[in-house]
């Protein structure tokens, strides 16, 4: 199929209809309503369900109830649509059937505005619902990352019986780019033997989140838990950019990423030798290669649209065994690449350390300029 | 003694699509009795082998250990939202929630209405027991002015907690709720009632009318602190002055099947 210009909203929906989406279940919410738009008219058309639901929590419990009949199905949401979502995702994870989230990212906290951001890394990495669970999360940087992760996200969710998200930076969302949509893929024909349809005749089947008998709920809990610990082994997804002869790395997923590499190249240029690390699945975190970086390069920088959530995971792994520098933007601000730049000269000048937290030192600059 | 040969009938046995066992509830508890005539309509209709089930938090949440019938289990009142979902999906398939009063009318009360006005083709059975069972007898939505429950310990002042939401009263307002009527649980000839207004909902299902939904008076007689039969009584003598037992609404092509 031939590239066209497209909004990543549209190709996002575009895709998962193609992928095999059989219900969608939606609440209007900027940046992410084109999503929503695209399919109340699309699904129709192939007579497929769409529901715009009364809330979000209507719509992720729509979705639930949908993904219980072992069909593909999702919903899509920004920031504060997916913080109501909350509780029906964990509902899900408790129930292990499978289901896609797509959640536009917005500034905030609260009402914040409709502009890009990364906010939202910690509700949807490490957790957000209550109890233990884990969501796959897919960090797409392009409008074409965005469709080819959507129709990876429903494979995943299916193999693993687990909820996938797509974290799409609003950027990304409401960005019109050269991408090309996968083919239309037939309607899944195998339900699992698990997905309630009526009994037939035959054994009866309940899917519920609850287990009222400690060591029972534990065995459950633990199954999640090796199957994550699968995934980690599996599905660990990135990208590096001149990581080879790399001195040093930034690290930024999406966007952060995306303008990251834009001042990787220019440094390059200049005949610096620095790479970038850009993870597209933030949990699994890739932390064997940033790992095996830790070992090769002089000094890391965390490129981020929020405060430095992913900073920490990048520093579990690093452990303080090499200086990690900070910088983000907040509150939809998006960062130019000339300001990464900056902050990749600033890391090549020193001084560096190992003490300290970097987003100290981050605000403590920033105190400089802004306040 | 004489042995006769009179032949055996039964009239009268548990329906298949009842799991065999004893159930939770509390003894004098109508649940029970609500759980049966489900059963027996769904039977009746040929169904349960056809039907999803959806289960909701209160003192119902195990409602699917007892049917014969697939189910799942929502969380606290989205019960109507899990179901769309399944009916979108299967609309071939009959499907209902079985959802309390706290459940239904406070904190479900968005998923219910959003469910009916877009006439959702569902049943919904609710239970109306004026409290929240599960936790212990707190004041519920429904629970009567002056009524003492562990968080009204004075009785409920409407002057500080509100009124008793009349949801029979309220949904039926709603175009895309084309069934939706009040029975009790108290005594055999409104169990009968009931039982017929169930049948009636799950055939506006069947035949694709809409949204239906049956309000059954019950009783909670442990945190009454009641005996069974005084419960029953309370219900007659307390419940139906606030809730009316009636059809709230039929819409026409309702009123027109034959069942």
């Amino acid at each position: 199929m031939a590239k066209e210009l497209i909004k990543g909203n549209t190709a996002v929906a575009e895709a998962a209809l193609r992928a095999g989406l059989e219900a969608y279940f939606g609440y209007p919410i900027t940046p992410q309503t084109e999503l929503l738009e695209h399919l109340s008219a699309r699904m129709p058309e192939l007579g497929r369900p769409f529901v715009q639901a009364e809330s979000e929590l209507g719509a992720i419990n729509m979705v639930y109830g949908a993904a219980c009949t072992g069909k593909r199905v999702m919903t899509s949401s920004s920031s504060p649509g997916v913080s109501l979502m909350m509780e029906g995702l964990s509902y899900i994870a408790g129930t292990e059937v499978p289901a896609v989230l797509v959640d536009v990212v917005r500034g905030g906290p609260g009402l914040g505005n409709i502009a890009p951001a990364q906010g939202d890394y910690n509700q949807i990495v490490h957790g957000g619902g209550h109890g233990d669970y884990h969501m796959i999360v897919l960090a797409p940087a392009s409008v074409q990352e965005a469709i080819d992760l959507t129709v990876l996200a429903f494979d995943l969710a299916e193999k693993y019986r687990a909820i996938t998200a797509v974290l799409l930076d609003g950027s990304i969302g409401q960005m019109m780019e050269p991408a090309e949509l996968p083919p239309m893929q037939p309607l899944k024909t195998e339900i699992p033997d698990w997905a309630v349809r009526g009994t037939q005749g035959g054994e009866k089947r309940i899917l519920t989140s609850i287990n009222l008998d400690p060591p029972a709920q534990e065995v459950m809990n633990l199954r999640l838990m090796k199957r994550w610990q699968e995934i980690e082994k599996n599905e660990v997804r990135y990208k590096g950019y001149y990581l080879e002869d790399a001195e040093y790395i930034i690290v930024g997923f999406g966007t952060a990423g995306r303008i990251s590499l834009s001042a990787v190249r220019a440094a390059r240029e200049k005949g610096i030798k620095v790479g970038l690390l850009r993870p597209i699945t933030v949990a699994p975190f890739p932390k064997e290669i940033l790992e095996e970086l830790t070992e090769q390069v002089k000094a890391f920088l965390v490129v981020e649209m929020n405060s430095g959530q992913m900073l920490e995971d990048v520093r579990l792994v690093v452990r303080g065994r090499k200086p990690v520098e900070f910088f983000g933007r907040m509150g939809g601000v998006v960062p130019y690449p000339d300001e990464v730049t900056t902050e990749i000269e600033r890391l090549i000048e020193g001084p560096l350390t190992t003490e300290g937290h970097p987003r100290d030192r981050w605000l403590a600059r920033l105190a400089e300029t802004i306040g | 003694m004489v042995m006769t040969d009179v032949p055996t009938k039964i009239v009268y046995e548990r329906p298949k699509a009842l799991d065999p066992r004893v159930t939770h509830y509390c003894p004098g508890c109508t649940h029970g009795v609500a759980h049966r005539l489900v059963a027996e309509v769904l039977e009746e209709m040929g169904e349960t082998g056809n039907t999803i089930g959806v289960a909701s938090v209160g003192c119902s949440v195990f409602a699917y250990n007892y049917f014969d019938i697939d189910f799942v289990e929502a969380a606290h009142g989205r019960a109507p939202a899990m179901a769309t979902g399944i009916k979108r999906v299967y609309p071939d398939r009959i499907v209902f929630t079985y959802q309390g009063d706290g459940d239904l009318a406070s904190i479900g009360m968005g998923e219910i209405v959003g469910a009916a006005s877009r006439g959702e083709g569902l049943t919904v059975i609710f239970i109306n027991n004026a409290n929240y069972g599960m936790t212990g007898g707190q004041m519920a939505p429904t629970t009567l002015p002056g009524q003492k429950t562990t968080s009204s310990p004075t009785g409920r002042d409407t002057k500080r907690q509100g009124y008793p939401i009349q949801t029979a009263e309220l949904l039926s307002t709603l175009e895309g709720a084309t069934y939706v009527v009040r029975r009790s649980l108290h005594s055999s000839r409104e169990i009968r009632r009931a039982k017929k207004a169930i049948r009636t909902a799950f055939e506006v299902q069947k035949h694709g009318l809409g949204f239906s939904l049956v309000e059954l008076l019950s009783t909670c007689p442990t945190n009454w602190g009641m005996s069974a039969d005084e419960a029953r009584t309370w219900i007659e003598e307390n419940m139906f002055d606030y809730y009316p037992l009636g059809d709230y609404k039929v819409s026409p092509a309702v009123a027109e099947l034959k069942i």
